[in-house]
């Protein structure tokens, strides 16, 4: 069953309607939009829940209490993926593209492309917290800004991508 | 008047509660736009679909010069607004592994999140990754604190860096987006796919 091509927004629309919302995210906090800041907060509360004593010895908790003092999973970018969770699901039950399913070429298999996403989310998780951010809150959220190091940031992550493409291609097209 | 919380013209959990519904109006417009679907995300890198390219530069783009704009007619405090500091060497190299990320994984960690809303398996297991990621990195953290820290710019604008005013900076970014979106629309005609 050959399902009817989905039809999706015309990216010059969307662009401008995601620039309205990262403009009401600065204008209502001071900040852009994030993603990766409520995984670093979701990984900070398992980590000092699950082994607290360890967890006050880490720079890396510490860092993170400095900058968020209080409930990690009371923060702004936390409450902002949640709603990134409902966004999305509204508008995938508006446009009918619910649907269960691993998404990969015919040319590889279901399993190789999982394998593929979980070592592409680990070096993507590890980078954003290396960079301060990932696409959303450093480069694009640090363009909108101005900001020097989201302009390097994007360069370094699409000129990576782009130089790394001719290798991985068979996993695409 | 603006930014509205830092302002205290709202409370903390106002804040919150409008963290929650811009949110939804991201995750919303990222569905609409295709960034729920690895292999449309990944085409930007092949030329077949540029869509990453276009919605995110038009996005950067509108937001700057939204807040432009607001901050000349007094709507929002630019010196309240933040700008993301400067530390040289992590910029870089985090970006280099956020890329290799991008090409292996098929999303970022918004697109994730957008892309399980609705049901895509990998991007559960990405999103998996991503919290084994951020675990190691912050286990490890004694072995690259050093270049975490390293050369520490600040928090400079990229106006100020080239010695030009942020209206200038935002009028070239402009012309290299419509030059960027040329080339965009010229290689999806070259390298056309039917379905993916």
């Amino acid at each position: 069953m050959e399902a009817k091509k989905t039809k999706y927004l015309n990216p010059y629309v969307g662009g401008v309607l995601l620039g309205i919302v990262l403009l009401a995210a600065n204008f209502v906090s001071g900040r852009g939009l994030g993603a990766s800041g409520a995984i670093k907060s979701s990984v900070v509360t398992a980590v000092t829940t699950i082994a607290p004593s360890a967890s006050e010895k880490s720079g890396f908790v510490k860092e993170y209490r400095e900058e968020h003092p209080g409930n990690p999973m009371k923060t702004w970018l936390v409450f902002e993926m949640t709603g990134v969770l409902v966004g999305g699901f509204l508008s995938g039950a508006f446009a009918g593209r619910l649907k269960l399913k691993v998404e990969h070429s015919p040319n590889i298999t279901s399993k190789k492309r999982l394998l593929l996403a979980l070592t592409g989310g680990v070096l993507f998780g590890f980078g954003s917290q290396l960079g301060r951010g990932c696409t959303s809150g450093s480069a694009l959220s640090g363009m909108a800004v101005l900001s020097l190091g989201g302009f390097i940031t994007m360069m370094a992550i699409f000129g990576t991508a782009y130089a790394l493409a001719y290798f991985f291609r068979k996993n695409w097209i | 008047m603006g930014p509205l919380s830092v302002n205290e013209l709202i409370s903390a959990n106002t804040n919150l509660f409008l963290a929650f519904i811009i949110g939804i109006g991201f995750g919303f417009v990222l569905e609409q736009s295709g960034f729920s679907s690895s292999r449309k995300l990944a085409g930007v890198f092949y030329g077949y679909d540029t869509v990453v390219l276009k919605v995110f530069f038009t996005a950067a783009i509108t937001a700057m010069l939204g807040l432009l704009f607001f901050s000349l007619f007094g709507w929002v405090d630019l010196n309240l607004v933040y700008v993301n500091p400067t530390y040289l060497t992590s910029a870089i190299i985090g970006g280099i592994i956020m890329g290799a990320g991008f090409i292996i994984g098929g999303y970022c960690p918004g697109t994730s999140f957008c892309g399980a809303s609705i049901g895509k398996i990998d991007a559960f297991v990405f999103i998996g990754g991503l919290f084994l990621g951020v675990l190691i990195f912050g286990l490890g953290y004694k072995i690259w604190d050093g270049m975490y820290m390293a050369k520490f710019l600040g928090s400079p604008k990229i106006s100020q860096t080239l010695g030009l005013s942020d209206g200038v900076f935002a009028f070239l970014l402009i012309i290299v987006a419509l030059a960027m979106f040329w080339v965009a629309e010229w290689a999806e005609k070259k390298f056309p796919r039917k379905e993916y």
